[in-house]
């Protein structure tokens, strides 16, 4: 074995988002190289936005990620409304958290059907699951469509939403519109049990390889996603304006994708980094679900990222449900609803300044900062993806994972490392694109 | 009759049209019941070398590797749909041609821009011959059932070629401009139902100008709202920068 010689070369790694290869070269059984390559066409966001009004730049930014595009908008708005000094109000915030937690569901939904549950269930993709597991397939099928219909009737739709805005909605939803969203919910609640249950059949792959964990933490007892400080699992804590003192870029020549790492060589963000440092505060039927699968903080095996998805899911689905019922009960003030489009009415406040976002999208921790000047006109972006942050860790995952598994064939090895990848539910249009597995004789 | 092979490719974009598949829900059921999905890399690993009937493309064309693959997929399929605005348009990823490739390349990466490749931002159709157009960022579902079926019985679809404000007259919404805002309704090519303005946000262009956009009652309107034409221009140049690319046919020949 130790003789052993492989090169894998995946050309375009598939069921993800965005383009990625990864290669991966063994000789005389030595690890020579271990790529993810980033190859996705850069797009050049942070470059074009320059010059143009601030209320524009969620709608731009927006178009970085259609399977995201309510937490690129989100993250957009709170750096925008940062930078010109206008503070939303207590109503815009929930209805905003709610609006991420569906994003962050239906994105979770996605993944785990589509994406990942064709590996675990040994085929290509969903489309051979339609014959053999029809039943599932309309299952995932429905769940998704019920996540889309509740974003259209809140923001217009989810790819891209409408009425979200810099300071606040365009159209606010009515009391039928309320009732129509809560009964989509009801009728999920049976869909999700059943997902559950789906999942509990499903064996991962062991691997473990500990690392640091990086998410949002607050000091109250919401699991915070719209609202709070950077955290890690090292016990480190910084106000979101220090974001770059946690992301520290650097360019690799392999990937269009920028490199992260904080206080170890490289860090993971995503439901799992949730997960790991915000347990305590999952509401508890998803808590339940958690112990049911045998989960506890700390998870060190990435592939668990699919299952802390659904942990979440189960979370984001109640506590989604609480805000609307909230909404029944106190009413919505209509008063709020503003129509703002280039704000040539002067009908917000504008000063020059400088704000970051800071949001959870599905991925995990998305930051947009923006500079404007005194007319609202953007000066400097930045956005930094959650892809561009694990890239680095995925890595790190696959240098010490390939050597565990060098008894294996070239086959499993690739389907391997695709998984471990896809486990990160990475988003490569996002981060620039991603992946591609290269495999040479052994 | 044999199920078309049907393949999905993706450029420079969001993939948010793609995504637009899966929600469309059980009818999805439906529609791979009169089509055959050979290849769709973002949801599928499986692969066909074979020729194929339709390609759906999404994104813009932005590096010359692209330029050789689209080509590539050209000469494969029978038919080619351009589906969505940044293949259709060149949409937001057109923004880029408002600025030297360099200067934005240094900008967002540095000293180590070199690495990055980047040409012109094209549309589809300014790369290789284009036989259906899907517009919209993201595209409007309804109108991609219309392209499909229109592409199944082999007959042409006619995109709208007049401006959105037909439809949004017809869905009984108030004017922008009398809410003080600029809107490119008037000039955008209607078809997606005037889904913003429905949802009480102004109209960004994103399915393209309507082929003889009334200039002079543009800028009419314009100066009666008393709206500065830089932030109009501006605007319009947001999807649709890359018309200018339309207009000078060397531009294409290049790279």
């Amino acid at each position: 074995m130790s003789k052993r010689k492989i090169d894998i070369n995946v050309e375009y790694l598939t069921r993800v988002e965005g383009h990625g290869n990864i290669v991966v070269n063994v000789r005389e059984g030595k690890l020579e190289k271990c790529e993810l390559q980033i190859v996705e066409a850069p797009r050049f966001f942070e470059g074009m936005i320059r010059g143009r009004s601030i209320f524009e730049a969620q709608h731009i930014t927006s178009r970085i990620c259609g399977i995201c595009s309510c937490g690129h908008t989100l993250a957009s708005i709170q750096a925008a409304e940062e930078a010109i000094g206008f503070a939303p109000s207590k109503q815009t915030i929930h209805l905003r958290k709610f609006l991420l937690y569906i994003e962050d569901l239906d994105s979770h939904i996605l993944h785990i059907y589509f994406l990942a549950a064709p590996d675990l269930l040994g085929v290509k993709s969903f489309v051979p699951l339609i014959d053999s597991h029809n039943q599932v397939v309309r299952l995932a099928l429905r769940m998704k469509k019920a996540c889309n219909d509740v974003c259209d009737i809140l923001v217009g739709r989810h790819v891209h939403p409408i009425s979200a805005i810099v300071g606040g909605f365009t159209k606010l939803p009515q009391e039928k519109d309320l009732d129509a969203m809560l009964n989509i919910f009801y009728d999920l609640r049976s869909d999700m049990d059943a997902t559950v249950e789906l999942l509990s059949g499903l064996k991962f792959p062991d691997f473990e390889r500990d690392t640091e964990y990086v998410a949002l933490v607050s000091d109250d007892a919401e699991y915070p996603m719209l609202v709070g400080d950077i955290g890690s699992s090292d016990g480190k804590h910084l106000d979101k304006s220090e974001y770059k003192k946690v992301t520290n870029e650097f360019v690799v020549p392999h990937s269009s994708a920028k490199h992260t790492r904080w206080n170890r060589d490289s860090y993971m963000v995503g439901a799992l980094a949730r997960f790991n440092l915000n347990f305590q505060k999952l509401h508890p039927k998803a808590r339940e679900v958690a112990s049911a699968f045998n989960m506890k903080p700390k998870v060190v095996n990435p592939y668990l990222n699919t299952v802390a998805q659904l942990i979440e899911c189960v979370h984001f689905l109640e506590e989604g449900m609480r805000i609307l019922e909230d909404f029944k009960n106190t009413g919505i003030d209509y008063d709020e609803e503003i129509i703002v489009g280039l704000n040539e009415q002067n009908r917000i406040k504008v000063q020059s300044g400088t704000g970051i976002g800071a949001v959870e999208v599905p991925r995990g921790i998305l930051f947009h900062s923006y500079q404007v000047d005194e007319r609202g006109i953007i000066v400097k972006a930045n956005c930094i993806i959650p892809t561009s942050q694990n890239v680095n860790n995925i890595e790190r995952d696959m240098k010490k994972l390939v050597p565990e598994i060098l008894n294996k064939s070239d086959q499993d090895i690739t389907l391997a490392l695709e998984m471990l990848v896809r486990a990160y539910d990475p988003c490569i249009s996002c981060s620039a694109h991603f992946l591609k597995v290269k495999y040479v004789n052994r | 009759m044999n199920k078309p092979k049907v393949a999905f490719f993706d450029f420079a974009c969001c993939e948010g049209c793609q995504l637009q598949m899966a929600n469309m829900g059980e009818m999805l059921l439906d529609l791979l019941g009169v089509i055959d999905v050979v290849e769709f890399r973002e949801v599928m690993s499986e692969k066909w070398d074979g020729e194929y009937d339709v390609a759906i493309i999404e994104g813009s064309i932005t590096t010359r590797h692209a330029v050789e693959i689209i080509k590539k997929i050209r000469k494969r399929s029978k038919i080619l749909i351009a589906y969505g605005s940044c293949a259709t348009i060149g949409g937001v990823n057109g923004m880029k041609n408002n600025f030297e490739l360099d200067n934005i390349r240094k900008e967002v990466y540095g000293k180590d821009y070199k690495y990055f490749d980047t040409i012109k931002t094209r549309a589809v159709h300014q790369v290789v011959k284009v036989d259906y157009f899907v517009h919209g960022c993201p595209v409007y579902i309804p109108e991609f059932f219309k392209v499909i079926k229109a592409v199944l019985a082999g007959l042409p679809y006619q995109v709208p070629d007049y401006s959105v404000c037909v439809e949004c007259k017809l869905n009984e919404n108030v004017c922008m401009y009398d809410r003080g805002l600029t809107c490119l309704g008037p000039i955008t090519r209607a078809g997606c139902n005037s889904w913003c303005i429905n949802n009480n946000n102004i109209c960004y262009g994103c399915r393209g100008m309507v082929t003889n956009p009334n200039e002079n009652g543009a800028k009419d309107i314009i100066a009666k709202y008393n709206i500065p034409m830089n932030l109009a221009i501006n605007k319009m140049n947001m999807y649709n920068k890359c018309r200018e690319l339309d207009e000078d046919k060397n531009e294409q020949k290049k790279d």
